[in-house]
């Protein structure tokens, strides 16, 4: 182990610092070692990463450009603004990096079976889809709030032949859809694959999905290069559970000279006890497989998260992202639901580019950080695109600029 | 040292008469401190051989929806660590010999801090905890302090504990070996009984422990088939159920609850026959 560096985690056990592990019922923990096992043989066969750059070529798309984003940084008249196009992904967003790889896993696995868990709809859709390529099984768990509030990513779901599970336990949001996810594939531990939609959850799953998103980071790492001919001064993306984020940060973490920025969702502010950022307010405790920052009571009850983007409105984090918190190395801000469509109508107006209202978050923060940054480089992560949230936007929208 | 001797003793005692043991799961506030205190103080002379209490946490990833209401119950009506704790202590001032085992979720202990938690719960004369999301993997959290101090932490093997994970899980276990029957949550299905038996047969050869089975019984039909191939069963949803039915419209319970959660725990008790 290189002592220097901040990439060679978790450890032996799946932590990161405190964080991680693997906090499962007894039922869970042969099935979490087996994927375990066969996820560290399979990074290692030469077969395997042959199918998954193939796929990540001809059926993701990838790489995605990195494009200078020009009147932004006209506008803010600071930093240059470079944009990873990770909305221009198959089905919009980041998130089929990762299911490809866990889908050719669970091939290899002999498993056919698969169970998400959705917020927003991407993870279920991009799942969904992964299922129809390879011909397999889908059940997803959705809250019965989002199912409401993601109707069209409900439509794709069930167009692309995966059964929808509403779930109406606890609040009927993410965490409740984690929970049922988790109880579901319990009770069919022998048959079914779960593929985890964030770097969240029981070991080895952050550390897995953050290897599947690194390809983000990796590309942007050589694109940056080839244009500027030098490392970015910032990165910038926004944080639910955080794999889009430690997709782009992971291969510069030891890059000292690049300051990085996580942006979570700071709901109605982060003084309504209405938001979602888990690092800023949140403590240390157990939930969902891991340890990691959560929104909890004194208690240690958890506490419902909110934010206006569906993707970011999850109690918790990815554990890396508390670790790396702790140390240090990230600094971790916040954007509200009112500045992200402040954001969102003007990424739409001056490039042309309607982004999801997850990195409309980061753009806030990316604005901000570039007008005070002259002559420097910035890369924000554009992990998804807009289409999914017009119909819950656009009454906001028009409502302001009456 | 004498927390444990509770469930040694009534063990033994019950294997001498040639009985099998009898737990009743109840979480602690359902519906609220009160009445959960009069039924959990009812239960042993009624039965039940020893209580599990569940201390109830928001997001319990291992039960089932009885359980799971049951627990927001309990947390609606204010439940938590340092309540459930004088729920024991009262229970303890007039029953010190029923075992006392108190089942939950890790964060909320966590919160709490868990030497406080421990000593505590020594102090307070639990016997023993079951910890559903701190597999073997976890031991450094709780395990090696709880049993430091004599107080059991329970072993849970499933349908999918293969025999050297087996051997694993039972090294060193105290207290009894929990075995959760079903490949699922709490209360969903029923337990197959030839699987069940082959797989207590598995756990015999790895320890001397008694084994107890929980998880999917429901009825006194499965009670009377579990309880003869191991040394004791759980009954936990089934009861919890009844208290839910038993709601009057503003939540609150009544006799009617108290009575059948009791009735059944008869039921149960003499259908295994070991009254």
């Amino acid at each position: 182990m290189n002592l220097n560096s901040l990439k060679t985690g978790p450890d032996a056990y799946g932590k990161f610092g405190i964080h991680g592990g693997r906090f499962v019922a007894e039922t869970l923990m042969p099935l979490i070692l087996d994927v375990e096992n066969a996820y560290e043989k399979a990074i290692k066969d030469q077969s395997f990463i042959n199918d998954l750059d193939m796929y990540r070529r001809d059926y993701i798309g990838r790489p995605s450009p990195l494009y200078f984003a020009e009147r932004l940084t006209e506008h803010f008249g600071g930093a240059k603004i470079y944009l990873k196009r990770d909305e221009l992904n198959h089905t919009g967003a980041h998130k089929i990096n990762n299911v490809i790889g866990q889908i050719l896993l669970a091939k290899n696995m002999g498993k056919n079976k698969i169970i998400a868990e959705t917020g927003a709809g991407q993870h279920g859709v991009a799942t969904a889809t992964a299922c129809a390529l390879f011909g397999f099984e889908c059940e997803v768990f959705m809250g019965a709030k989002d199912i409401e509030r993601q109707k069209s990513n409900v439509q794709r779901m069930q167009l692309l032949g995966a059964k929808i599970n509403p779930v109406t336990s606890g609040t009927g949001t993410l965490k409740d859809a984690m929970n049922d996810a988790l109880r579901y594939w319990v009770s069919n531990a022998n048959t079914h694959f779960y593929i985890i939609g964030t770097a969240a959850g029981p070991h080895p799953y952050p550390k897995m999905v953050r290897d599947f998103q690194s390809i983000i980071g990796e590309e942007a790492k050589k694109q940056i290069l080839e244009k500027e001919n030098q490392l970015p001064n910032a990165l910038v993306a926004c944080i639910g559970g955080g794999s889009n984020a430690l997709g782009l940060f992971h291969p510069f973490l030891d890059d000292e000279e690049v300051e990085i920025f996580g942006v979570e969702a700071a709901g109605k502010g982060l003084n309504s006890n209405l938001h979602a950022a888990s690092l800023t307010a949140g403590s240390p405790g157990v939930l969902h497989g891991n340890r990691t920052y959560l929104l909890q009571d004194d208690d240690g009850q958890i506490i419902d998260a909110h934010s206006i983007s569906a993707g970011l409105d999850y109690p918790g984090i990815g554990p890396e992202h508390s670790w790396l918190h702790d140390i240090g190395r990230i600094k971790y801000l916040s954007t509200t639901d009112e500045q992200s469509l402040d954001a969102f109508k003007l990424c739409s107006r001056l490039e042309g580019i309607i982004p999801a209202l997850e990195p409309a978050h980061a753009l806030h923060i990316t604005g901000k950080l570039a007008s005070e940054r002259k002559g420097q480089i910035i890369i924000m992560n554009m992990c998804g695109r807009g289409d999914k949230d017009l119909s819950a936007v656009l009454p906001l929208i028009i409502k302001n600029d009456s | 040292m004498y927390t444990m001797d509770r469930i040694k003793k009534t063990f033994d005692k019950l294997y001498e008469e040639n009985k099998k043991a009898l737990g009743i799961f109840v979480t602690a506030g359902d519906p609220n401190f009160e009445s959960s205190l009069k039924l959990i103080t009812s239960l042993p002379d009624n039965g039940a051989d020893f209580i599990e209490i569940g201390m109830p946490f928001s997001d319990p990833m291992a039960d089932g929806p009885s359980i799971q209401l049951s627990s927001q119950r309990a947390l609606k009506s204010g439940m938590n660590i340092k309540k459930c704790l004088s729920l024991i202590k009262i229970f303890r001032e007039k029953n010190n010999h029923t075992p006392i085992i108190l089942m939950g979720y890790y964060n909320p202990i966590y919160k709490f801090g868990k030497e406080k938690f421990i000593s505590n719960c020594v102090e307070l004369g639990v016997d023993a905890l079951i910890v559903v999301d701190l597999p073997p993997e976890e031991d450094d959290e709780l395990y090696f302090e709880a049993e430091k101090n004599n107080l059991s932490m329970i072993r849970l093997v499933t349908p999918t504990t293969d025999e050297k994970r087996l051997k694993k899980i039972l090294l060193n276990a105290t207290g009894f070996v929990y075995y959760v029957s079903i490949t699922g949550i709490t209360g969903t299905q029923a337990p197959n009984v030839k699987s069940v038996q082959a797989n207590i047969k598995k756990i015999k050869k790895v320890t001397d422990l008694p084994i107890v089975i929980g998880f999917g019984i429901r009825s006194p039909a499965q009670a009377i088939l579990m309880a003869e191939v191991s040394d004791g069963i759980v009954i936990g949803s089934a009861v919890v159920d009844l208290i839910r039915k038993t709601l009057d419209n503003e939540g609150n319970s009544n006799d009617e609850g108290f009575v059948a959660c009791l009735e059944l725990t008869k039921e149960i008790s003499s259908a295994i026959q070991h009254n």
